[in-house]
Formats: structure tokens, sequence, C-alpha cells
């Protein structure tokens, strides 16, 4: 029979194993080791920087949430996603991000240039309870991230551990990482009181702000906004 | 003569398979009723406590059901058939126990970790990685003793439901390590060390094998082994083994790019996904034909065996979802489905249909063996199908209405070119969809509550005490022959 020579593998384990072995590899191999050979796809664009010690903070929250399980960040390149939500998404843009947060479902919209679309008060608002600005939202309530202490005790380790993976911080931002995320939060928490909004002590240094300053991040890395193009006033009105 | 017999004759060790069989039951229903809980989430955010959301739940629904539920079946069903494939012994009885102990308390620590927030957030890869070195040791010990029993067998040949646990094995050693390689800021937080188009191209390498390796090929070596003893009749094509085989493992993995189909990745690398994705659909057609193939003659019996018919309709199931999948994994088809429920229809048809069914066919063709008695009650094996598959129709076509309802919305716009609809009216669209789907999981889950009840009076009535031995040898080697 023509299969008489698989006969003879079927007695023959271990080489039987190498082959299922080599038959899965081929394909991995392909697909992931010749995009590390495209500069495209390592090279953050010119306007993309690191997130600062706070931006990181508040990604992690925003991962240990699992947000991602809800909100892509990832705009398609198709008039309508770019009238919705902006310019398409480039590799370039989300070569410091670790994990990366494409998603896989949008229940809620899309996130990747939500930075800069709402004030903070906004944000913070809608993280209490997304129904007081949006009846219809089935967001899930975030107030307890607004109530929260933000722990900064392995900020410093944190950025160091990026760094080793290839992020470029410098020794300054290293050293001062935990002070400059007290910064940017005092800052924040000033400029939402400043605002009329009412933020306790603990709100001022909360977890919920370090989501905010990430989410207010989120691709402004491309300068799409103030260039006031007309995708840009589409995606704002919707 | 009668002790060389004598001394040729082995005791399975069946007792790793009960343990298997139970702890899958447990985690089956557990993983579902996590689930249902995500679906009342998302119909009722009211129902989101607090850290108790749907963020933090749903990979807890994942890990549950994929890793306990369907890796437990796995564990059990293979380790049932390999002794007998093999005619020897477990080749460890030490490292069988430690696999089941060991799998049992990653699992109950995956559901406590991701309940605290400890994820690495990647699909079906969240947990953290000092969890991730326990899993890598209880595959190792589940492949060493696997391989070492098939290295020390009494029979020549390798029949092919071993082909698919063997790769099954091997790969998603690989997939698992290369996917989770992270850096440890603490011991609950690491670092991807790849970063974004490269780790989402490694992930949905992982991803889209963790299906193919979890719930496919070792499901399709249950499906080639107890199939063919439930009918009493062998599979029916060899040589379509052997093709469905190796065309299947080594088509799987290049379709991982399908899941990023106009992200930033490099192009030629989706067209790669999307090219293999529809090649895709034959392998899996062999494997389903010659599942059906095998029924010849047979297909009568369909009408009155409980067991025949979540084979028959699991296998149906698989067919259907994988003509769906090789037709998202198309530009076109995929620019309306990506992001919407219609993903999460396509899952659960096959989850439910294929993996589920075959897994309970499994699990109801070993209780009866490893307790040695009958199944308490038949009629209510028979009521656990049509719950089911009402449960899975009820969950599924709500899922698939959404999804193009979304996806439709998304892309609606008015005469000027504008966009039709907001975000919020697509959410608002859905909403009766997403409360079908409560109602679809909720009869799913109340026909494995069924089971369960079924399997405990079985037990009780039935005794593990009576050993299972090996048959003699016969003088030419019969498995494999078929």
């Amino acid at each position: 029979m023509a299969h008489e020579w698989h006969r003879r593998l079927e007695a023959r384990q271990l080489t039987f194993a190498v082959l299922a072995f080599v038959a899965v590899a081929i394909g991995g191999l392909v697909l992931l080791i010749p995009p590390y050979f495209l500069q495209g796809t390592i090279t953050p664009l010119p306007g993309v920087k690191p997130y600062t010690a706070l931006e990181l903070e508040g990604r992690d929250i925003y991962v240990r949430e699992g947000c991602y399980t809800c909100h892509s960040q990832q705009i398609r390149p198709f008039k309508t996603e770019v009238d919705r939500y902006g310019p398409y998404s480039l590799a370039g843009e989300s070569v410091y991000d670790r994990p990366f947060q494409f998603g896989s479902r949008r229940t809620g919209p899309d996130l990747a240039r939500v930075g800069g679309k709402y004030p903070d008060s906004w944000h913070w608002i809608h993280l209490r309870d997304p129904r007081e600005i949006e009846p219809r939202s089935n967001m899930p309530r975030f107030d307890f991230l607004l109530e929260a202490p933000l722990d900064l005790s392995h900020t410093r380790k944190k950025l160091e551990v990026m760094r080793r993976l290839g992020t470029p911080y410098d020794d300054a931002e290293i050293e001062g990482a935990v002070a400059s995320a007290q910064a940017q939060l005092a800052k924040l928490a000033d400029g939402l009181r400043a605002g009329g909004m009412e933020i306790s002590e603990i709100g001022g240094r909360s977890e919920g702000l370090a989501v905010i300053a990430y989410l207010q991040k989120l691709g402004t890395g491309i300068d799409w906004r103030s260039r006031g193009a007309t995708e840009g006033r589409t995606a704002d009105a919707r | 003569m009668a002790e060389a017999e004598r001394a040729a004759r082995v005791e399975y060790d069946m007792g790793v398979v009960r343990g298997f069989t139970i702890w899958a039951l447990i985690w089956g229903a557990v993983g579902m009723a996590v689930g249902l809980m995500a679906a009342i989430q998302l119909a009722w955010p009211e129902a989101n406590l607090g850290p108790i959301h749907f963020g933090r739940i749903r990979p807890i629904h994942t890990n549950a059901v994929i890793f306990g539920f369907t890796l437990g079946v796995i564990f059990a069903g293979s380790y049932y058939a390999v002794q007998r494939l093999c005619r020897v012994r477990m080749y460890s009885d030490a490292l069988s126990k430690i696999h089941l102990w060991l799998w049992n308390a990653i699992i109950a620590a995956a559901a406590a970790s991701l309940a605290a927030g400890h994820t690495a957030a990647k699909e079906y890869a969240e947990l953290e990685w000092p969890l991730d070195l326990a899993v890598v040791v209880m595959w190792v010990i589940y492949g060493v003793n696997f391989f070492g029993t098939i290295a020390v067998r009494r029979v020549r040949s390798m029949y092919v439901a071993l082909w698919f646990w063997m790769s099954t094995i091997l790969t998603v050693a690989m997939l698992y390590v290369f996917n989770n390689l992270e850096f440890p800021v603490s011991a609950f937080k690491s670092y991807s060390i790849y970063s974004g188009v490269h780790d989402a191209n490694i992930q949905w390498w992982y991803g889209h094998n963790a299906v193919g390796f979890v719930l496919t090929v070792p499901i399709l070596g249950l499906m080639y082994y107890f199939l063919p003893k439930q009918v009493g009749r062998p599979i029916y094509s060899h040589r379509l083994s052997i093709l469905h085989f190796w065309s299947l493992i080594f088509v799987y993995m290049w379709a991982g790019p399908h899941h990023l189909i106009y992200s930033p990745l490099p192009d030629w690398t989706q067209s790669l996904g999307t090219a293999f994705s529809i090649m895709l659909l034959l392998p899996s057609w062999g494997g389903m034909l010659n599942g059906f193939l095998t029924l010849r003659g047979a297909w009568d019996r369909v009408r009155t065996d409980p067991l025949l018919k979540m084979f028959v309709v699991g296998l149906t199931f698989y067919g259907m979802s994988t003509f769906e999948g090789p037709m998202m994994a198309i530009k076109t088809v995929n620019s309306l489905s990506h992001f919407t429920n219609w993903t999460i229809g396509h899952v659960h048809s096959g989850a439910l249909g294929w993996v589920a069914l075959t897994s309970f066919a499994t699990l109801y063709y070993l209780v009866p063996r490893l307790w040695h008695t009958e199944m308490w009650s038949r009629r209510l094996v028979d009521a656990h199908f049509w719950t089911a598959t009402l449960g899975i129709v009820l969950y599924v076509t709500p899922m698939w209405i959404s999804g193009v309802t979304q996806g439709l919305m998304w892309r609606a716009v008015n005469p000027d070119g504008s966009l039709a609809y907001s975000f919020i009216e697509s959410v608002a669209a859905i909403r009766i969809y997403d409360v079908l789907r409560v109602a679809g999981g909720a009869v799913f889950l109340s026909g494995v509550l069924m089971m369960i009840v079924n399997v405990a009076l079985t037990i009780r009535r039935g005794s593990a005490a009576i050993p299972r031995e090996a048959a003699p040898l016969a003088p030419a080697p019969a498995a494999g022959g078929r």
C-alpha cells in the first residue's frame, strides 16, 4: 500500500515525535522571526515617547482590571473607523507597549486615540459611574479605583525593567520615578479641583488618577487633534 | 507458558483517570458558572460588584473552561486510552499523582490570582510568571509520563489517537514557553519581553494554536479513540487519518495572524494567515468526514445512543465552525466580524458544540467503566444532550445576530458620508441579545449540573475496587491495524 512507509513511522516514536515537532515549528519560524527585521515595527514614530512613571502605573492598572477585554486599542484603516476614532494605528506607536493592548472585542469603543478627547473631569465622573454620563452604557463602575491609593513601591523597579527590555529611560527618569509620579498626580488633582471637582486627599493620589493619566496619553504620539484634521472633528462629534 | 502469560499481565492505573474525570467536571461547572456570571454582567452592569467585574471575571471563565474542564477531560481520556493502546500501565504512578494534584493546584491558584488582578493580559495566557513556571513543570510531568508509557509499549504500532496527543504535548510546550517569556518586576508582576506588534504577533500565534492544540487536536484524539469504541467499528480510513493529522498540525500553525487582520502587523503576515486559514478547511473537514464515515452502517444507533448523538452533533459543530473560521479570516468578512459578538458566537459554537459535547461523550463513556456499573440514568444522559444542544443554539444565534448588527452599525453612513450611528447606539441595539445569551448559558449549564448529579449517583452505586487488567497479548499486535 502507498502508505506503507507511514506504517513503519508509526512504530518509531522518536522519529515520529521529531517530525511532528518540525511540522509545527516551521509556521512559527516564518511568521515570527522576519518581522523583527522590518524597521517600522521596532522603531518608534518621532513623536512617540515612553510612558511617564505615572502613565506606566496607570497602564498597569488598566491591564490589571482587564479593560482590554472590552476596549480595543487598534484603529483599522477604514474611513468609518478613522471618522469615528481618528487616524488608523501604526506599528511605530506601540513599541513601548508591554503587553500590547490591541484587544479582540469592542464591547466598548476603541481607545487607541482617546487621549485628549475628553477633559480629566469627564474621565473622573465616567470611572465613578459610567451611567452618570451615558445611561445606556454597560461598563462597570470603577469608583473603587478612585478611593484606592496608588502603590508606588515598585515604580522605580518597573522603569528599570522596562529599560532593560529596551525602553530608553535615562538615569534621571529612573532615579526620579516616584517623585515624577507624585508630581503628575498632584498636577492632575489640582487641575480637577480648580475645575470645581471635589477630590479627597486619597482621591488625589489614587489609582483612578493614574488610569486617567494613561488614558490621556493614548494615541497622542502623533499630533492629530491640534492639526484640526477633518477626521479629528468628526471623531469628536461621535 | 501460563507463567509467562501471568508475568506479562498488566494492571492499568485507573485511579488517575478517575481523579481527572471528577475534577474536570468540577472545574467545568465552576468555569461555566463564572461564564454565566460574565454574561449577566454584560446584560446588567449593576451585577459588577466592585473589583469582581467583567474585566476580571472573563479571564477566570476562559482559563477555567479551557485549562480546567477541557484539559481535565483530555488528561482523563488520554491516560485511559494510552494504557490500552500500549497495553502497559502508566510509565510512573508517582508522576500521574503529581500531575493530577499539581494541575488542580494550578487551576485553583489561577482562579484566585486572576480574581486578585494578577494578570499578564494576553488572552488564554493571563497567568503571571510563578504560575507559568508551575504550568511548565506540570506539562513536562505529563509529557514524560505519556511519552514514557508509549516508549515501553507492548504494541508495535502507535494508534492515530496517540499521534494527536503526542503532537499536543510537544506543540503546547513550544507555544506556552515562547509566548510567556517575561521579565519579573515582583512576585506578582512582569513585563513581556516582546512589545507592540511583535507581542501581538506571538500572542496570536499562541492564542490561535491554544484553540488548535488544546481545543482541537487533542479533542480529535478523543474522537479517534472513543468514537470507534462506542460505535464498535474501526475508524473509516487510516489513509485519511494520516492525511488529516499531518496537514492539520502543519497548517494550523500559520493561521494565527487572522486575529490581527487590518492591524499594524506587516501586511504579508496577515495575508499568510488568511491563506493558511482557508487551507485549514480541508484537513478539518477531512477529520470530520473520517469521524462521520466511521458511523457507516451504524447510523440507526444514533437515534437511540445518547453518546453517539453527542459525538455526531459535536462533529457537526466542528464542521460548521471550521467552515465559519476560514470565512471570518477573509479580509472582507473580517472587516465586518472582527471586534463584534460574531467572534464570541464562533468561539462558542466550537467550544460548546464541538469541544464540550465530545468531552461529555468521552466522560459518559469513561464513568461506567471506571466505576464498574451502568450510568445511574440513561434518560438523564439523553436529557443532557438535548439541553446542551438547545443551550448552544440559544447562545450562539443571538451572538451571530448581534455581531452582524453591530458590525453593520459601525460602518453605516448617512448619504453625506457621515457616520449613521454613535457607538452607544450599537451597544443599546444588541442589549436584547446580551439577555438572550444569559438564557442560553443558563440552559447549557443546567445540562452540566444534570451530568454532575448523574455521575455522582453512578459513582455512589459503583465501585472503584475492581482492577482493570490488560488483555493478554495476542500473537500478532492488533492495535493500529485498523
